[in-house]
């Protein structure tokens, strides 16, 4: 799409333009139109050197990398793309594109304050989640994860009341105290022993000469550590940073933050420690258990919520750990699929959300109790949440039943029973806590008095836009998923 | 180089380093106007970093520079020697120094009665001259004249501030500066006693045939803890907090960037290059000791600074918590361990600067110096707020700033010794910090502006842009770290290797 770049410059791209965007979008705050015209030029832009320039040179085989530039001590800020990277990179950069949309639909619908600082940060945090994409080694990767949280913090407490203060505070406290606490010393324990923090196909650590059990702790530090991807006990932040907009909790906390999580759970399990290595030192075991019990949990605290964002987010935790349960699977198959469960979820849960913001917009409904006979006044909102929550079961024609068909494989592969009895339960879950709103917007008559529940159509505009584009993407992924399968199955090739 | 009347002034920067600023004082004292007491003082020290960087650059091409003060020579005159390690710290102070020079006028102006303006220029450029002496002089005893400059200069400083408690703090400091400067000049005696040289180098050749000797530990210990009193490690760091928080603004940025460095610099100099590291930390029990403490600064302080109301005291707790990370890096006693706890003298010097510069504009444009005042600050004075802001997350050690840098050196340090506790506690009082500098974001962002807060005055150009500076060069170390970290691994290379064996030529 892009001619004459090379792959680093085009890295660096992808990497400023965000940023430049940022810049633009703070000097146009005056004129909203302006400003939403560069948040909308921006993403695009950012889409065509991640999604129609770099993706099929990495598709093609290249592994387009930067000159590493030395930061202190043989530590290099360093970029890498490679197929895991790509995808997540994919994912992020194409849904920016359609969140932009949504967001000016919602912002403007519910004439939310402070939009010019909110889009500056918006645009920060698609860097930081493209560089931790891009990452070529773990010292990069931290320096970007930390730029994320901190950009999303003030998203989080957009609202700058009372509220969203004390879920600021989780969620700043969580995700800085774990990474810095946790996620730190792996990585300087990795450094020492292994003597390089570069993510290498096959891993570094299995001439590091570490004991079984040094090496499930290190797991460990890296797994908690790693608070984005929400294993339990580290899940409270997500729940707590629901009190973000919607456009918020649908980027960022669908895609953005948590798929950084669970992504960099999958880079470090394929790149650092090496699927072989861990699989032969069995130091994953207890990991099974741990992702297994979070899904499980987190599901049955789902069904719980009446809140719809509440139960959206918990079912976030949830699928979530499904990435990393099959990570800790250690076989292809589920390897593969960890890796299409992170676009498959992404693109499903983002529809979800965006019905949620829709239903708050048009009618600021936000529990589940309210939402009697929704669906025939916003046939387009809950149609798309519809398709949203097949996919989250797993069912087909969706693209989460792709992604569930391959851990389930992966499971049996590698005989891992647990894993197999705990994906089966938690699709069971999934349904008792999903198809009941379904049946409630579509099946049950709306409330007789109309003052509680005022007369409403649909959505925004840009809102029904945003949702009807990820909807259909949820179908296409099963019909077309040669992209992430392909993206998927050269990680594991990869020599 | 040479000019007209045949002086060749490189060869006499040494020399200029310290007589500038004590020339500069005496013409402040003699104008005693503020406003060209102020041009003396900026114009002397934009001269020092100047001095300093040619100095430090002679010494990474020529190595160590040898000076004799007054052509006597050396070991019975006074001898100046620069090497890579107190270079670097020239250059560090007298950047800083500059800095907040360029930044103070009307900083002063607002907090310091005009008839005492004249005064706090000479004694900001006395202290100056110590703290630059005491870096760059070879002679015990020099060291000690040179650390009496500065602390009464500091003295004066910290009593010109505008509240009454500001003499409190004043005598606080006094009383217990004078104790840790007696401990010191008894240690140097005892070592005098033994090796007949005052000369820093001189006595690192003697001191290996006579260093079983019971004086010779006695000096070791005088000097460690007059030294422990100066640099404020914990428990010894009462004077710090009052001193910090009632000094004149400009004054507390100078001294928090730079006092506790310079103390910490003659410590690792008598620790390493003087007595060497086999016999300092011959004992078993020194190691252990000394890193307990710095833990225990590490932590307690940081407990403390989280509940602080005054924002000065809060981050003065902070800088006793940091000084605790730079002499557990001493104390880790491998080279990845001194290159982080010099690399962090360096790197908190600009970050603890860069705060108090952004706390002086707040006490400029507000007069706010309680935290809870401090309501609604985030959205009157976004700009002042932000760099503050940067400057506590590398506080925090987010990566990309230079915190990180320095937090990675000592948790590699401690992680090569294999000492895991420390990990933990490093990384449990970068989490403390989390606490302390969140608390302010919340104050300033999330609450209502007070009445106080709602109208700032607007900001002199120039403490906004030098508050600005400290930011982005804090930025600008997170990831270019061949000054703040490449120097740092050379000079901690040079100091492990000792004097005694005729080293550090």
């Amino acid at each position: 799409m892009i001619g004459g770049l090379s792959g680093a410059e085009l890295i660096w791209l992808a990497l400023a333009l965000p940023m430049i965007g940022a810049l633009g979008i703070a000097a146009t705050g005056r004129a909203r139109n302006l400003r939403e015209a560069v948040t909308l030029i921006t993403a695009g832009a950012t889409f065509c050197v991640v999604v129609l320039t770099l993706l099929p040179m990495v598709l093609a085989g290249e592994r387009p990398a930067t000159t590493p530039i030395e930061a202190f001590g043989g530590i290099e800020l360093a970029f890498t793309i490679e197929p895991l990277g790509m995808l997540f990179g994919t994912v992020a950069s194409t849904l920016w594109i359609v969140n932009s949309i949504y967001s000016i639909g919602y912002m403007r619908g519910n004439r939310e304050p402070r939009q010019t600082p909110f889009y500056v940060c918006f645009a920060v945090a698609i860097s930081g989640a493209l560089g931790i994409a891009f990452a070529g080694n773990l010292f990069t990767l931290f320096l970007f994860y930390e730029v994320l949280t901190i950009s999303t913090y003030p998203l989080v407490t957009h609202k700058a009341n009372d509220d969203a203060k004390a879920s600021g505070r989780i969620y700043l406290i969580l995700l800085m105290a774990t990474s810095m606490t946790l996620l730190l010393p792996a990585i300087i324990w990795t450094q020492v022993a292994a003597g390089t923090v570069d993510f290498v196909a096959g891993g570094i650590l299995a001439g590091a000469g570490l004991s079984t059990g040094a090496l499930g702790l290190m797991l460990a530090l890296y797994i908690f550590g790693i608070g984005k991807a929400a294993v339990m006990p580290v899940h409270f932040w997500l729940p707590a940073a629901m009190v973000a907009p919607t456009p918020v909790s649908a980027l960022l906390h669908a895609v953005a933050v948590v798929k950084a999580g669970v992504f960099t759970v999958v880079k470090v399990i394929v790149y650092i420690f090496g699927v072989d290595y861990l699989a032969t030192s069995g130091a994953a075991e207890w990991l099974t258990w741990m992702a297994g019990f979070t899904v499980l949990c987190a599901s049955a605290i789902a069904l719980c919520q009446d809140n719809l964002k509440k139960r959206l987010a918990f079912s976030t935790i949830s699928q979530l750990s499904y990435v990393v349960l099959a990570a800790a699977i250690l076989s292809p198959l589920s390897m593969i699929g960890a890796a299409m469960h992170i676009a498959a979820h992404a693109v499903s849960k983002i529809t979800l959300f965006f019905a949620a913001g829709s239903i708050y917009t048009a009618a600021h409904l936000t529990e589940i109790s309210q939402l009697n006979g929704i669906g025939r006044r916003m046939p387009w909102t809950m149609g798309a949440f519809t398709i949203g929550a097949l996919s989250m079961i797993g069912l087909p024609p969706t693209a989460g039943f792709l992604s569930k068909w391959f851990m389930l494989g992966g499971a049996w592969q590698a005989e891992n029973f647990v894993a197999m009895v705990v994906i089966t339960l938690s699709t069971a879950l999934n349904a008792m806590y999903f198809l009941p709103i379904i049946y409630r917007a579509f099946w049950l008559p709306p409330p007789a008095d109309d003052r509680e529940f005022p007369a409403h159509g649909e959505g925004p505009l840009p809102v029904v836009l945003a949702l009807t584009i990820t909807a259909f993407g949820t179908i296409a992924l099963f019909f077309w998923p040669e992209i992430p399968f392909s993206l998927s199955t050269l990680m594991m090739e990869a020599p | 180089m040479s000019v007209e009347g045949g002086i060749n002034w490189v060869e006499h920067l040494p020399a200029l380093q310290v007589a500038m600023p004590m020339l500069g004082a005496v013409a402040c004292a003699l104008v005693r106007n503020g406003g060209i007491s102020w041009l003396i003082t900026l114009a002397v020290s934009w001269a020092m970093p100047v001095c300093a960087l040619l100095m430090l650059h002679e010494v990474v091409a020529h190595g160590t520079i040898s000076y004799a003060m007054g052509s006597w020579a050396p070991p019975v005159g006074i001898e100046y020697r620069v090497d890579e390690a107190n270079a670097f710290l020239l250059v560090l102070v007298s950047i800083i120094a500059a800095l907040v020079a360029s930044y103070m006028p009307r900083s002063v102006a607002d907090e310091i009665a005009p008839e005492r303006r004249g005064w706090f220029y000479t004694m900001y450029l006395m202290a100056l001259c110590g703290l630059l002496g005491m870096t760059i002089t070879g002679d015990a005893f020099n060291i000690f004249v040179f650390m009496e400059v500065s602390s009464l200069a500091m003295y004066v400083l910290i009593g010109l501030g505008r509240d009454r408690r500001a003499l409190v703090a004043a005598f606080q400091y006094l009383v217990i500066g004078t104790i840790g400067a007696t401990f010191y000049v008894v240690g140097v005696g005892l070592v005098f006693t033994m090796t007949g040289s005052l000369n820093l180098y001189d006595i690192a050749q003697i001191l290996p045939e006579i260093e079983n000797q019971r004086p010779v530990y006695a000096g070791l210990a005088f000097i460690g803890v007059g030294m422990s009193l100066k640099l404020a490690l914990f428990p010894l760091h009462l004077w710090l907090p009052n001193a910090y928080a009632f000094a004149p603004s400009a004054a507390t940025a100078f001294l928090a960037g730079t006092a506790t460095k310079v103390a910490i610099y003659v410590l690792i100099r008598f620790l390493y290059s003087i007595f060497g590291v086999e016999f300092a930390f011959g004992s078993p029990a020194t190691q252990p000791t000394v890193l307990l403490l710095a833990c225990l600064g590490m932590l307690v302080p940081s407990v403390v600074a989280v509940f602080q109301v005054n924002v000065k005291r809060m981050l003065a707790y902070s800088s006793v918590s940091q000084v605790g990370y730079m002499i557990l890096g001493i104390a880790l006693l491998n080279a990845t361990g001194l290159t982080g706890g010099i690399a962090h003298m360096f790197n908190h010097a600009i970050i603890k600067c860069c705060l108090f510069l952004a706390v002086g504009c707040v006490v400029y444009s507000t007069g706010i110096q309680r935290i809870e005042q401090m309501a609604g600050l985030g959205r009157t004075m976004p700009l002042t707020m932000a760099a503050f802001v940067i400057a506590g997350l590398a506080l925090i050690g987010v990566p990309g700033t230079a915190g990180f840098v320095s937090k990675w050196y000592l948790i590699q340090g401690a992680a090569e010794q294999g000492m895991w506790w420390l990990v933990v506690v490093i990384v449990v009082s970068s989490m403390l910090a989390i606490f302390y500098i969140g608390r302010i974001v919340e104050v300033a962002w999330f609450r209502e502006p007070s009445d106080a807060a709602d109208n700032p005055r607007s900001l002199p150009f120039e403490m906004q842009m030098i508050t600005w500076t400290m930011a982005a060069a804090i930025l600008y170390f997170g990831l270019q770290t061949e000054i703040s970290a490449g120097v740092p691994a050379r000079a901690a290379e040079m100091l492990l290797q000792g004097w005694a064996i005729g080293g550090g030529q």
